[in-house]
């Protein structure tokens, strides 16, 4: 609008604001009324408040950019894969659905489109695990959420994928009810459950014949597990869980949406009307819910505690099994390819020994004791005892049974998964011992074969 | 486990006996432990311990001078008097001081100042004062007027560094031991975690810093339990100051500190977890980590070109009360607590965003 003052001293003449200017004006006003603020990306479509100043659009492309730039940079995902998705309900592994469809639909296309159809398309399988059996969960909306959930997976296709749905009592021969309900500590307790649910996952891989296991471990969750593991005196093997990959398993566990904040996949559920079940918010008195009351009040305090915790804990070191062996990157573009068949020059480090409950690395300081220990017993070590001397100080405390407890030693051994006291370093090392006349003691740590 | 609890105390008409001794009376419940144990045995065990936390991490030697940092609060008291039985008893060869820094906070610290003095003359321990004022020209009082109530600790904890390292000169002192316990250090890994900082993270579980520096500090209460000390000095009925600092109802810490008194009550051995976490933590070798130089202006230890106190000093004293507080330029979003971290130079160029100050 033009104004000119006094001092002007050519003879212009005050615009007619009734004209173009005032059309202007008015449309100026109105858009100012109704504060219509424009998506700072796209600057097109309406800006969400709950998405960060971004219209839907870019927020989900925003989400999904962060998915594949993960699966892409780690070579999560490559075309001969069988890739099972751990699938929970809750909001973030339906994201993670979401987006491995999406991308498994892209190659899908292309592979149509392509003249050759060399390289193929991996396949997807979804997995449910019903706990509600092992722990004192509400069984009676279970058959609502099986139901729900298979209807979301059904609407997941092309491709179609296969959904497996199973009670994890029924992958092992004992009573794990007894088992859990005879653990005292409750966060030991919750621990043991999840131990024995990604026990229970590699079951369901190898007998279905996948060989990677997409988890939907978002950035939030990740947090919480810095401080439970900080808390827990878990701070050697806090890398261990929190990488993108992870190989001590035979399905190698992979997390794609590990840089996405749980708030924001709630917010893409929610615009999407992406279907999932509502996770019911137990009132625990363990551990991991004081840490989740925790992080949610910083989170009020500053919505980007989340991010700063997850790069804190980045910066510690990850272990030799949080990459991929190179024979593994076969599919990798050879461009690519020798950024991840790097190896470190330096010492060649030892691998690392172990706790058979909890799969976490055991520090020196463990490790010298179960020696210590092993060495006094020397022969006549029971099964059960050196399956406890080689579990980790966490397990000992939280999970395995002590003097005051209802269950003795022995019968919580008995009750344990085969699978799991098979993992066990000293059971082998004593069955090794026993096959040869004299007991040596090993001074280069055995590693098991692949836990699964 | 609790049912079985309940019901033997149900069941029991006689007095519990100690669990250690099984002769006196249980007086009292270990917050360390649980354990059920009567005065005496808490005063060996409680002594006991951190005379072997000082034998097996070889604290210090016969014959040095050490500079006990006493602000007349409960740590430092039960330092003073733990430290000067433990000479005695086990024959350390120590020559104990007390140093006490008067940061100029009317209504709090010219009050527990009185209580130093009246250790000095309980304990038999010489004391020396140092005072904000004739070191820096500024009272607390006078920064809190010039900047506020929200980044004061920044300015205090800062300048007492200093102070508590300059004080230690004077009297020629070999190290330094101030009361920090299992408590403090839980909440400090646990806010470097929440920061972002790396670089203290690694440092500050340490028993033992600035080794390589003039006056290393060490801290015997390492591994002991605040509600223990609480609970020591009630028993033996020491003499200590325990108001809280008037200006501190705004420190970030209250939230980890919050945090840690719940987590206590589900699990008292979780704040020695938190610290063997803080222990075994391994950084990873790709992280850049500040490089340890010294102030141009003063000398003091600083991984920045100037250290912290000179800068913020320097804000005070020309009235940009904001100088050293913050990150440097675009850092929005970032709420200040983040500051105390991060070094915001104008005038010369930095290496790293990360703190200077040794903790």
């Amino acid at each position: 609008m033009a104004v000119c003052g006094s001092a002007c001293g050519s003879n212009c003449v005050p615009k007619d604001t009734e004209g173009e200017e005032g059309e202007r004006l008015k449309r100026l006003s109105l858009e100012e009324e109704s504060s219509v603020r424009r998506c700072t990306k796209c600057a097109e479509e309406e800006a969400r408040k709950e998405c960060n100043g971004l219209c839907a659009g870019c927020f989900r492309a925003y989400l999904y950019g962060k998915f594949k730039l993960a699966v892409t940079s780690n070579a999560m995902i490559s075309p001969t894969d069988k890739v099972l998705v751990a699938f929970s309900g809750g909001p973030s592994s339906r994201v993670a659905l979401e987006f491995i469809h999406e991308m498994q639909s892209k190659a899908l296309a292309c592979w149509d489109a392509s003249n050759s159809q060399a390289l193929p398309v991996f396949t997807v399988g979804v997995v449910f695990m019903e706990e509600c059996n092992i722990s004192d969960e509400l069984s009676d909306q279970a058959d609502d959420v099986i139901a729900q959930i298979r209807s979301i997976v059904s609407g997941l296709s092309p491709p179609s994928k296969d959904l497996h749905i199973v009670p994890m009592e029924s992958l092992f021969s004992s009573d794990l009810r007894k088992l859990v309900g005879s653990i005292n500590d409750a966060t030991g307790r919750e621990d043991f459950v999840r131990h024995l649910r990604m026990l229970s996952l590699q079951r369901v891989a190898f007998e279905f014949g996948y060989n990677k296991l997409v988890l939907g471990l978002s950035a939030s969750g990740i947090a919480r597990h810095v401080l439970s593991a900080t808390v827990k005196g878990q701070g050697y093997s806090l890398p261990a869980d929190m990488q993108y990959v992870d190989t001590r398993w035979k399905a190698p566990v992979v997390l794609p949406i590990r840089d996405c904040l749980e708030q924001e996949l709630v917010t893409l559920c929610n615009l999407e009307s992406l279907k999932h079940v509502q996770v019911h918010d137990k009132r625990c008195t363990s551990i991991n819910g004081l840490v989740s009351s925790f992080i949610a009040r910083l989170r009020e305090d500053n919505s980007s505690r989340e991010h700063t915790i997850l790069r804190t804990a980045g910066k510690l070191k990850p272990f030799n099994f949080n990459k991929f062996s190179s024979n593994q990157y076969e599919y990798v573009p050879s461009r690519l390819r020798p950024k991840f068949q790097f190896i470190e020059t330096g010492e060649p480090e030892s691998p690392e020994v172990l706790c058979p409950i909890c799969a976490s690395p055991l520090t020196a300081t463990e490790l010298a004791t179960t020696r210590c220990s092993q060495q006094m017993k020397g022969l006549n070590i029971k099964e059960m005892e050196a399956f406890y001397l080689s579990c980790c100080q966490s397990c000992h405390f939280q999970i395995l049974p002590k003097e005051e407890t209802s269950m003795s030693c022995d019968g919580f051994f008995d009750l344990l998964p085969k699978p799991m006291v098979k993992r066990s370093l000293l059971r082998l090392v004593v069955s090794y011992s026993m096959h040869f006349s004299t007991f040596t003691t090993t001074t280069k740590p055995f590693v098991p074969n692949k836990l699964g | 486990m609790e049912g079985v609890e309940a019901s033997e105390k149900v069941k029991r008409t006689t007095p519990r006996l100690c669990s250690l001794c099984n002769q006196r009376k249980a007086a009292l419940r270990r917050p360390k432990t649980l354990e059920q144990i009567c005065r005496e045995c808490f005063y060996n065990v409680f002594e006991d311990e951190i005379h072997r936390v000082i034998v097996e991490n070889n604290l210090f030697k016969p014959g040095e001078r050490i500079a006990i940092g006493a602000s007349g609060g409960k740590d430092s008291t039960v330092l003073a008097y733990v430290l000067s039985e433990l000479n005695k008893r086990h024959n350390y060869g120590l020559d104990l001081f007390l140093l006490s820094i008067d940061e100029g906070i009317t209504g709090y610290r010219d009050d527990s100042l009185e209580t130093v003095k009246r250790n000095e003359i309980q304990y038999g321990l010489p004391l020396k004062i140092v005072s904000y004022k004739e070191l820096y020209q500024w009272t607390m009082d006078e920064i809190v007027k010039a900047i506020g109530l929200k980044n004061n600790c920044t300015f205090c904890g800062v300048f007492r560094r200093q102070a508590l390292d300059r004080g230690a000169a004077l009297i020629q002192a070999d190290k330094i031991v101030t009361g920090h316990n299992a408590d403090d250090i839980a909440e400090t890994v646990l806010l470097n975690i929440l920061r972002g900082d790396i670089a203290r993270l690694s440092r500050c579980t340490s028993i033992t810093t600035g080794e390589d520096g003039p006056i290393p500090r060490c801290k015997p209460f390492k591994y002991t339990y605040e509600k223990e000390i609480v609970m020591y000095a009630y028993f033996k009925k020491l003499d200590y100051f325990s108001t809280e600092c008037i200006y501190s109802p705004n420190a970030y810490r209250g939230f980890a500190r919050e945090f840690i008194k719940d987590l206590e009550r589900i699990r008292p051995r979780a704040i020695l977890d938190i610290i063997r976490s803080g222990e075994d933590f391994r950084i990873s070798t790709t992280t850049r980590m500040p490089e340890q130089g010294t102030c141009q202006r003063c000398g003091y230890i600083s991984s920045q070109k100037l250290c912290k106190a000179c800068v913020l000093l320097e804000g005070l004293n020309r009235g940009l009360p904001k100088l050293g507080i913050g990150r440097k330029k675009g850092g929005s979003g970032e709420d200040q607590e983040q500051s105390k971290w991060h070094l915001e130079n104008r005038a010369l160029s930095l290496h790293g965003k990360h703190g200077n100050v040794e903790y």
